[in-house]
C-alpha cells in the first residue's frame, strides 16, 4: 500500500504499465504544446504585453502626464480634464489614490504608445468591459503599444487593493470613430 | 554523513513511549501522537476563525446584502487570507508531517520538546499577526505589497510563525533519519511519506524566501531601511507564496494515497511513476513567482514563458500523473476488492457513505478540473492579461486550496480522530453529508467567482457598484447574478466548514473512547478485502480510469481554447 514501504526493495526497475506511459506521453506533449503555442503567439497574435518599462522617479511622471494634459486637453468630465491626443503620439496615464487621470479620448483603429505608472502605491489598471488587466507600479513606467479595436466608453477600475479607497479609483478611455463620425 | 549520525545521537537520551495501533498495526509513539494532536487541533481553530471571515467577505460582496463597511471588509479580508492560507494549512501540514514520518515509519519522533517549542512559536507568531490586523493599522492583504506598509508586529508574526514551522520541517527529516538508522522499516519510505518528504522540501525553500522577504520588509517599516522595491518584493514574497501552494499540493496529494490506502487497500500502479511525479514537483515547482508577474512591467517574455510554465510545464506533468495514477489505483484496488462489473461498478460502489472516501475523491475531481485547469490558464503568458487581479484569481485558488487541499484535509481528519485521537465519530450522519456540503459550497465559490472575474469584476474590492466614484462604472448584470450565487455557495460551503468544526472539536472531547477490542466499521472501511500485499499493482486494465482521464483531457483542451478565442477579441496591444 501506499502508506508501507514498496514491496520490492528495488522499485525504480520495475517495469511501467502501458496506461501510464501513454497518459504520461499525453501530458508532456499537451505541456509541450502549450509552451511553443505561448511563443507562437508573439507571431500570430495580436495580444502580447510589452515588455518596454523604464525606472522613474514619481514626482517626474507626475510632470510628463500633466505636461501632455496640458497640451492636449479637450474637455471636463466630473473634474478630470479629456485629453485627446492625435494618433500615433505617445500617451500618458497616471494611477493616484485614487483616481486614473485623466480621461482619454483615443481614436478606434489608431495605435498610441500607453505609458503607464503610479505616483504612490500599486495600482490595477482595469480596462472594462474589455477586460484588459495590467499591474501598474511605482517607479516603473510601462509603455505599452494600443489599439482600440472598437468604439464606446470604457471604464478602468483598479483591481489592486490600494487602501481604503480602493472602491472608488476609476477613470475612463473614450473611443471614437472618426470614420464613422464623418459620415 | 556527520550530521546525520549526530541528529541520531543528540536525540538518543529520549525512550519513547509506544502504543500499537489496533488497526494498523504500526507503533504509535505518544509524544508524536500528542504532538499530532495539537497541530490539528490549531489548524482546526483557525480555519474555523479563518472561515467564519469567508463568509463574512463573500456576504460583503454579495450585492443585495453587502454585509461590512468597507474599512471593516479589507481588515477582515487581510485576516481570512492569512488565517486559512498560512495558519489552517500549515498546522495541518506539520501534523502530517509527523505521521508520515513518525507513526507511518514506525519510528519515535526526533527531539518533542523541540517540536513543541516550534508549535509555540506558531500559535504566538499567529495570534501576533492577528492582532496586529485586528488592531487596524495592518490592512495591507496577506500578501502585504510594498509601498504599503504594515504594523513591523505583523510581519513579525509572520516570520515567528514561518520560523515554528522549520522547525517542525526539521524534525520531519530527523525522524526519517532515526528511523533509517534505527531500522524501524524496510527498503524504501512509504509512498506517502515521500510526498510529505516531497512537502517538507519544498517547504524549506519556502519559509527560507518567506524570511528573506519578510525581514527587511519588517526592518523597512520599522524605519531602519529606506525603500523595499516593489518589483523585487513580488518575485522574492511569491518564492514563498507560490512554491508554498506546492507544498500543499504536495501533501493533499500524500493525504490522496493515504486515503485510498487506508480505506480500500489501494496501491500505487507503480511506484516509480508515483514517486517520479512527486520529484517532478521539486525539480520544477521553485519558478513559481513567475506567474505572479505577468502583468508587470519591465520582464521579459522570455523569462515569462520560461518560468510561468515550470519549464515547459514539468510540474503540471506531476499533477496529471497523479490525476491518472490516484484513480488508477482507487479502481484497481476496487477491482480487486470484487467490484469488477462494467466500467464504473468501482466506483459507484465505492464507499461514498464514507467521509473520509467522499471527501478525498471529490477533492480529487475539484482540484483536477476546477482548480488544476484554471491555474494553468491563468498562468499563460499572454491569457493572463484577461483576468490577473479580477476576482477569477480568487475563484481559481479556491479551487485549488479549497476544493482541493481543505477539503481533502477534512477528509484525512476523518481517519485521524479515530486512529491518533483515538476516538469514535460523534454524529456519524452529518459526517457522511458534510464533505458534500463542504464541497459543493466549495465549488460554487470557485466557479462563480471565476465567473466573475471573466466579466471583469475586480478582486478584493469593496463596492461593485462604484457608489462614490467620480466617475461612475457598471458592471454588466452577468456579474451581479455571479457575485449572488457566490454569496448563496458561501453560506453553503460555511456550513460544511461550520459541521466540520464542531464534528472534530466534539469528536475531541466527548467522542467514545476507542479501547481495545473496539471494531472499528466507520469511518474505515469494513470491506474484508482491504488488506493486500503491497508494492506496485501491476497488469490490470483501468476502463474507468481512462474514461475520467479522457474527459479531463477534454475539458482542458478545450478550456484552453476558449481562453484564447477571448483574448483575440481584445483590443490590440503589444
Ligand atoms: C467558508 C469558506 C470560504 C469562503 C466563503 C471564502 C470566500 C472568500 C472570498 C469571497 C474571498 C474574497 C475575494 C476578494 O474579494 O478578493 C476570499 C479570499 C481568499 N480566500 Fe477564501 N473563502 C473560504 C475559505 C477559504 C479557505 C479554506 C482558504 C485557504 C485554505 C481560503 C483562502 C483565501 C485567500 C488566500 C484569499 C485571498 C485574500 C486576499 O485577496 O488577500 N479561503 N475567500
Ligand atoms: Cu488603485
Ligand atoms: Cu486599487
Amino acid at each position: 500500500m501506499a502508506i508501507s514501504s514498496p514491496e520490492r526493495r528495488v522499485w525504480w526497475n520495475e517495469p511501467v504499465e502501458r496506461l501510464e506511459l501513454i497518459w504520461i506521453a499525453v501530458a508532456l506533449l499537451w505541456g509541450l504544446f502549450m509552451f511553443f503555442f505561448m511563443i507562437a503567439w508573439h507571431f500570430i497574435g495580436g495580444q502580447n504585453l510589452s515588455s518596454e518599462a523604464y525606472r522613474v522617479v514619481p514626482s517626474a511622471y507626475q510632470e510628463k502626464v500633466d505636461a501632455f494634459a496640458e497640451k492636449y486637453t479637450v474637455g471636463d468630465e466630473s473634474g478630470t480634464p479629456i485629453v485627446r491626443p492625435p494618433a500615433g503620439v505617445d500617451v500618458y496615464l497616471l494611477g493616484r489614490l485614487w483616481q486614473w487621470w485623466p480621461v482619454l479620448q483615443l481614436e478606434k483603429g489608431q495605435s498610441y504608445r500607453l505609458h503607464l505608472s503610479s505616483v504612490d502605491w500599486q495600482h490595477g489598471f482595469s480596462l472594462q468591459p474589455t477586460n484588459i488587466n495590467i499591474q501598474v507600479h511605482p517607479g516603473y513606467e510601462h509603455i505599452i503599444t494600443l489599439t482600440p479595436t472598437e468604439a464606446g466608453e470604457f471604464g478602468i477600475i483598479c483591481n489592486e487593493f490600494c487602501g481604503i479607497g480602493h472602491h472608488t479609483m476609476t477613470g475612463k478611455i473614450i473611443v471614437v470613430d472618426s470614420k464613422a463620425e464623418a459620415k | 554523513m556527520t550530521t546525520f549520525e549526530g541528529v541520531v545521537a543528540a536525540t538518543r537520551g529520549r525512550t519513547a513511549n509506544f502504543r500499537t495501533c489496533q488497526f494498523t498495526g504500526l507503533k504509535v509513539d505518544i509524544a508524536a501522537q500528542r504532538l499530532i494532536i495539537a497541530n490539528a487541533v490549531a489548524a482546526v481553530v483557525f480555519l474555523a476563525i479563518g472561515g467564519l471571515m469567508g463568509l463574512m467577505v463573500a456576504l460583503t460582496r454579495w450585492p443585495a446584502v453587502h454585509l461590512l463597511p468597507a474599512e471593516w471588509f479589507y481588515l477582515i479580508l487581510t485576516a481570512h487570507g492569512a488565517n486559512v492560507l498560512l495558519y489552517w494549512i500549515i498546522f495541518f501540514e506539520i501534523a502530517v508531517l509527523y505521521f508520515a514520518s513518525a507513526v507511518l515509519l514506525n519510528s519515535r519522533l526526533a527531539a518533542p520538546k523541540l517540536g513543541w517549542l516550534g508549535f509555540i512559536l506558531m500559535v504566538a507568531g499567529a495570534v501576533i499577526t492577528n492582532v496586529a490586523v485586528l488592531q487596524g493599522e495592518s490592512t495591507v492583504m496577506f500578501t502585504s505589497y510594498p509601498p504599503m506598509m504594515a504594523r513591523p508586529h505583523f510581519y513579525l508574526g509572520i516570520i515567528l510563525f514561518a520560523v515554528g514551522a522549520l522547525i517542525g520541517c526539521g524534525l520531519f527529516f530527523a525522524t526519517l533519519m532515526i528511523a533509517r538508522a534505527e531500522r524501524t522499516y524496510e527498503g524504501s519510505i512509504p509512498l506517502v511519506t515521500f510526498g510529505a518528504l516531497t512537502a517538507a522540501i519544498i517547504a524549506v525553500f519556502t519559509l527560507v524566501s518567506g524570511a528573506i522577504i519578510l525581514i527587511p520588509t519588517m526592518l523597512w517599516s520599522m524605519g531602519l531601511i529606506r525603500d523595499i522595491d516593489p518589483l523585487m518584493y513580488k518575485l522574492v514574497w511569491w518564492a514563498m507564496g507560490h512554491s508554498s501552494q506546492q507544498i500543499n499540493v504536495s501533501a493533499h496529494v500524500s493525504v490522496w494515497y493515504m486515503i485510498a490506502a487506508l480505506l480500500l487497500g489501494a496501491k500505487p500502479l507503480s511506484e516509480k511513476v508515483s514517486r517520479g511525479a512527486f520529484f517532478l514537483y521539486i525539480l520544477f515547482l521553485q519558478l513559481a513567482s513567475a506567474h505572479h508577474l505577468l502583468a508587470e512591467p519591465g520582464i521579459s517574455s522570455e523569462w515569462k514563458i520560461v518560468n510561468t510554465s515550470y519549464m515547459m510545464y514539468l510540474a503540471v506533468l506531476g499533477s496529471m500523473i497523479h490525476g491518472l495514477t490516484v484513480p488508477g489505483s482507487i479502481e484497481a484496488a476496487q477491482r480487486r476488492n470484487g467490484f469488477n462489473r462494467g466500467v464504473f461498478e468501482w466506483l459507484r460502489k465505492a464507499p461514498w457513505g464514507n467521509p473520509a472516501f467522499a471527501g478525498m475523491f471529490l477533492s480529487l475531481v475539484m482540484f483536477g478540473f476546477i482548480g488544476g485547469i484554471s491555474g494553468v490558464v491563468l498562468g499563460t503568458e499572454q491569457l493572463n492579461v484577461l483576468m490577473h487581479n479580477t476576482i477569477y484569481v480568487p475563484g481559481h485558488f479556491h479551487g485549488t486550496v479549497v476544493a482541493g487541499t481543505t477539503l481533502a484535509f477534512m477528509a484525512g481528519t476523518y481517519l485521524v480522530l479515530p486512529l491518533i485521537f483515538q476516538r469514535d465519530i460523534i454524529w456519524p450522519r452529518l459526517a457522511r453529508i458534510q464533505p458534500y456540503l463542504f464541497g459543493l459550497g466549495a465549488a460554487g465559490i470557485s466557479m462563480f467567482m471565476m465567473g466573475a472575474g471573466t466579466l471583469g469584476v475586480a478582486r478584493r474590492h469593496w463596492d461593485i457598484n462604484f457608489t462614490d466614484a467620480v466617475i461612475g462604472f457598471q458592471h454588466s448584470p452577468g456579474a451581479f447574478l455571479m457575485m449572488g450565487m457566490n454569496g448563496i455557495s458561501a453560506i453553503l460551503a460555511a456550513l460544511g466548514g461550520i459541521l466540520y468544526v464542531l464534528i472534530v472539536v466534539g469528536t475531541a472531547l466527548f467522542g467514545k473512547k476507542i479501547v481495545a477490542g473496539h471494531k472499528m466499521t466507520f469511518p474505515l472501511h469494513s470491506s474484508a478485502n482491504v488488506v493486500s500485499k503491497y508494492g506496485s499493482e501491476g497488469h490490470i486494465k483501468l476502463p474507468g480510469t481512462i474514461v475520467l482521464v479522457t474527459i479531463f483531457f477534454l475539458s482542458f483542451v478545450l478550456y484552453y481554447f476558449v481562453n484564447w478565442k477571448y483574448l483575440s477579441d481584445l483590443w490590440l496591444f503589444r
